[in-house]
């Protein structure tokens, strides 16, 4: 059906295209789907990805951007020369598609495991924190004139956010407790510089290939903030997979991290980097537990949510290794 | 009293048939679920024979800790809300150590397997000085 639906209009945002072949469904809850599928053309096929919110879904969480604010995110980052798939066509209620965007399909991986073992990923390991060090400051560069509206955060306001929806879970977490007071003893105020900030830099949202980077997906929680969240995200212990020597995804180090960013000009402030990696390791503790939360309110039942919420204890040891670690 | 086999070892025999006789023959997504379910049943046989001792020893830890007596979850939230106030920080004797020893003993139950903990076992002993 959903190939029938793309294939009635697909001549008028890509000329010349005669139909549509091959849809799979990606993945995605019931609010936000994404699909896989060939754009056929007498000049050969073009892969694309449709990622939307069905009619009926419009409204999006809080936190979200909005499909309209991705597409128009990563339409400005691959003007910009950044790894980003190019935008082929806004929907419009004339698709009668719900709301989201046609991109261009990107071929590599975003499976962490593989990306950190398989051998064909071998040469792009080395080289991973450093070019992402060099996307990041693009991102953080893109002209804020060009942005579409997007939520403004502080450090400030996301320590309230994260325990507002703590508190309200109702079960006590004595680890939780003692991150929280150190982040609002810490808490460095403003940044000096307010950038886009991609707000989910991390594995699961990159595609790499064997030469490295290839794309930056998924800017649903893209905001306006301090762009050092980017980098202290990406070096949450929880994205490195066991590889926790490598803070930088499992595969790279910090200091690459940073020198790739600096290359472009763009400074890096090692501390709030820090402050942002204890955030956001408490963070994905916090939507482990809201995952348990799901599980138990939500129709789906879902044995993966449940186990994730059994995880939250990892963010838990990754918090005392990072607050009071046991050797000097 | 209820008689045997004991929940643990029904469990286990459960997990055991379906990883050994009924995981190879199932693919795609279900193999998934099926995987993460039987990973599941392994959480609650740790849980079976772990928490009894555990819970034991972190009720008498947070009694001594806070000085008084309760149930666990009473206790758990006496001291998760002296922290929040700050009364009791990482330079309170035997804090660091409650919450290391406690933490280990539920990453013990939930993801042995995770690097953070092996390491952690690995290089443990008695915790030290915290460093902030």
């Amino acid at each position: 059906m959903i190939e029938e639906q793309l294939g009635r209009g697909v001549a008028s945002w890509c000329p010349g295209a005669t139909g549509v072949a091959g849809a799979v469904r990606l993945s995605g809850g019931a609010s936000q789907e994404t699909w896989s599928f060939d754009i056929v053309h007498p000049d050969g096929n073009i892969g694309a990805i449709l990622r939307r919110a069905p009619p009926g879904y419009g409204a999006s969480p809080t936190r979200a951007a909005g499909l309209d604010a991705e597409a128009t995110l990563m339409q400005l980052a691959h003007d910009a020369g950044l790894p980003s798939p190019r935008v082929m066509h806004v929907l419009t209620p004339k698709d009668e598609l719900g709301t989201g965007f046609i991109m261009q399909r990107v071929d590599g991986e975003t499976i962490a495991r593989k990306i950190l073992r398989d051998q064909q990923f071998a040469k792009a390991r080395p080289i991973l924190a450093r070019q992402l060090g060099k996307v990041a400051a693009g991102i953080h560069g893109l002209p804020a004139s060009k942005l579409p509206k997007l939520r403004q955060m502080t450090t400030t306001k996301e320590i309230a956010d994260l325990e507002r929806e703590y508190r309200s879970f109702d079960w006590p977490r004595p680890v939780f407790e003692l991150a929280l007071r150190w982040l609002r003893q810490r808490d460095p105020g403003p940044s000096d510089q307010m950038t886009l900030v991609h707000g989910d830099f991390r594995h699961g949202n990159l595609i790499i290939g064997p030469d490295g980077v290839r794309a930056v997906l998924d800017w649903e929680l893209a905001h306006i903030g301090d762009p050092m969240e980017d980098l202290g995200w990406i070096c949450v212990n929880s994205w490195r997979f066991g590889e926790i020597d490598k803070p930088v995804g499992g595969f790279g180090s910090r200091e690459e991290l940073f020198a790739g960013y600096e290359s472009t000009g763009r400074r890096v402030d090692p501390e709030r980097v820090t402050f942002w990696e204890v955030m956001g390791t408490l963070r994905w503790g916090v939507m482990c537990c809201g995952m348990m939360q799901r599980f138990r309110s939500g129709p789906e039942h879902s044995i993966e949510r449940a186990m994730i919420g059994r995880r939250s204890s990892e963010t838990e040891i990754d918090l005392l290794r990072l607050l009071a670690p046991r050797r000097a | 009293m209820q008689d045997e086999p004991t929940p643990e070892e029904l469990i286990k025999a459960v997990a055991d048939f379906l990883r050994s006789d009924i995981a190879p023959g199932v693919s795609g997504h279900n193999a998934f679920k099926l995987r993460v379910s039987i990973n599941a049943l392994d959480l609650v046989s740790r849980q079976l024979t772990l928490e009894q001792d555990s819970d034991a020893a972190e009720v008498s830890r947070l009694s001594q800790l806070l000085g008084v007596q309760g149930s666990l979850t009473a206790l758990n939230r006496a001291l998760a809300d002296r922290i929040a106030k700050g009364e009791l920080d990482l330079q309170t004797p035997g804090l660091a150590e409650h919450l290391w020893q406690t933490t280990m003993d539920k990453l013990a139950v939930d993801q042995p397997n995770y690097a953070s903990y092996k390491r952690e076992l690995g290089e443990g002993g008695p915790a030290t000085k915290p460093s902030s």
